[in-house]
């Protein structure tokens, strides 16, 4: 650590996380490799580390799901809004604030008594990054991959979800740079809601198709 | 290319499993990795395309045993060391031995929120009219190119109907290739599953975003 301080001409203190124990071989050699590799682009001056910082902060604590949230919630009681995120879902995502890197092109698809939609990129990693934030691991991972396109009723089940035989199940692979957000079911018994609180049940497995927004608590799930 | 990365249909991997605290990042390199990534691309030596491309690229075994971020680091590196940016010895212990290339500036902190904002749309004007139309029947290509290309391997030859038009966008295959944005209409295109997969898939329809070059009408 101190060795890269003094080597670090930008005077910008690194909080590397010393507590790993090791955990497999990869570990610490990526470790070292990734540290070498930004100490010689530091020295390049072909990346700014307060830039790294706030690329690293912006994903980790400012965007993810709850953004993805509060559009659907307001398409569920916005009949308005919810024509014009089906119809124009970059424009309608934009009035929420919520646009730029790998979000440029948005397009919602409505779930309903009949159709489900499920969403997954079989090419690479594809995710509205705006909407959602940054892909869980089992959305990158190869058993997703795979089977999201051949056997999506058995990669649903594997999240505990099971739909009736009759639902029309649209997977969605995103190899284009349009990105996907489903917009799930309103659960019954919310009647009166406001946005906030029905915000509290959109889960972010409902925006991508692998769950269902959450029943609260004695409603009824709609038939 | 017809790459491990192209999963779709694939057998053998197992079961989806979810982490039940699923850390956006899981060691502290990872998130120097991302982050080293985006703020590399930002100097524009390379697009999106060529991103992948190289991601994809990477030794099919090499590929399959690596974590998510390996990869993008692996592909980081392969990026850096084609266009001169860093070299092998350098890379070994972080110093710079060869003076750096003069690049736009790095990206700088304060530019990030609006580098990020703004994203990077690749809908492009494009002259000529649409071939096909929302109904129209088509067939994507029975294609194997051996560079980048977005058409996955699981629906090559099947039938689909057009669903949307999104306009017209760079084309992965041309610019992969450096050899030009070359913008050509972009489609949704249904399948059906069972035209996909035969009988047993649990899907009932399939939807591809596919660029015209990738369709036949039929």
């Amino acid at each position: 650590m101190t060795d890269e301080r003094s080597r670090n001409q930008h005077g910008h203190v690194h909080d590397h996380d010393h507590g790993h124990a090791g955990a497999g071989s990869e570990l610490p050699e990526m470790e070292l490799r990734v540290r070498a590799l930004e100490s010689l682009l530091l020295e390049k001056g072909y990346v700014d580390p307060k830039a790294l910082d706030t690329l690293i902060e912006t994903y980790e604590t400012k965007v993810g799901p709850h953004n993805g949230a509060r559009v659907v919630a307001k398409a569920w009681v916005d009949l308005q809004y919810r024509k014009w995120l089906l119809e124009d879902a970059t424009a309608a995502i934009a009035s929420l604030g919520y646009t730029g890197r790998q979000g440029e092109h948005m397009v919602a698809l409505e779930n309903t008594e009949r159709v489900h939609n499920m969403v997954v990129c079989t090419l690479c990693s594809c995710y509205p990054w705006p909407v959602l934030g940054l892909p869980p691991v089992w959305y990158k991972s190869a058993p997703y991959r795979s089977r999201a396109v051949i056997d999506p009723r058995g990669v649903l089940a594997e999240f505990g979800v099971t739909l009736p035989g009759h639902v029309e199940l649209r997977v969605w692979d995103s190899t284009a740079e349009i990105r996907y957000l489903v917009l799930p079911m309103r659960p019954g018994g919310t009647d009166g809601w406001s946005e906030d609180r029905l915000a509290g049940l959109v889960t972010r497995n409902s925006m991508i198709g692998t769950g269902l927004a959450e029943v609260p608590q004695g409603a009824q799930v709609r038939s | 290319m017809n790459g491990v990365h192209d999963m779709g249909g694939m057998h053998g991997f197992g079961p989806v499993v979810a982490e039940s605290d699923e850390p956006r990042f899981h060691q502290q390199w990872e998130r120097r990795a991302f982050a080293l990534t985006l703020g590399m691309g930002a100097l524009g030596q390379w697009n999106l395309d060529q991103s992948r491309s190289a991601r994809e690229s990477l030794p099919a075994a090499q590929y399959l045993a690596s974590s998510y971020y390996r990869i993008w680091f692996d592909g980081l590196i392969r990026l850096m060391l084609e266009r001169r940016l860093v070299t092998p010895e350098e890379l070994a212990d972080g110093r710079m031995r060869s003076a750096p290339l003069l690049l736009a500036r790095a990206l700088a902190a304060d530019a990030v929120p609006a580098a990020l904002a703004r994203g990077g749309s690749t809908q492009r004007p494009q002259a000529g009219k649409a071939r096909f139309a929302v109904g129209d029947r088509v067939r994507a290509l029975n294609i194997n190119p051996p560079t980048h290309t977005r058409l996955p391997r699981y629906c090559r030859g099947k039938p689909g109907t057009i669903v949307r038009l999104h306009g017209a966008h760079v084309f992965p295959d041309s610019n992969a290739l450096g050899a030009g944005e070359n913008p050509q209409w972009l489609y949704s295109v249904r399948f059906e599953a069972g035209d996909v997969w035969g009988p047993g898939t649990t899907a009932s329809t399939v939807f591809v975003d596919c660029w015209e070059p990738y369709l036949e009408a039929r």
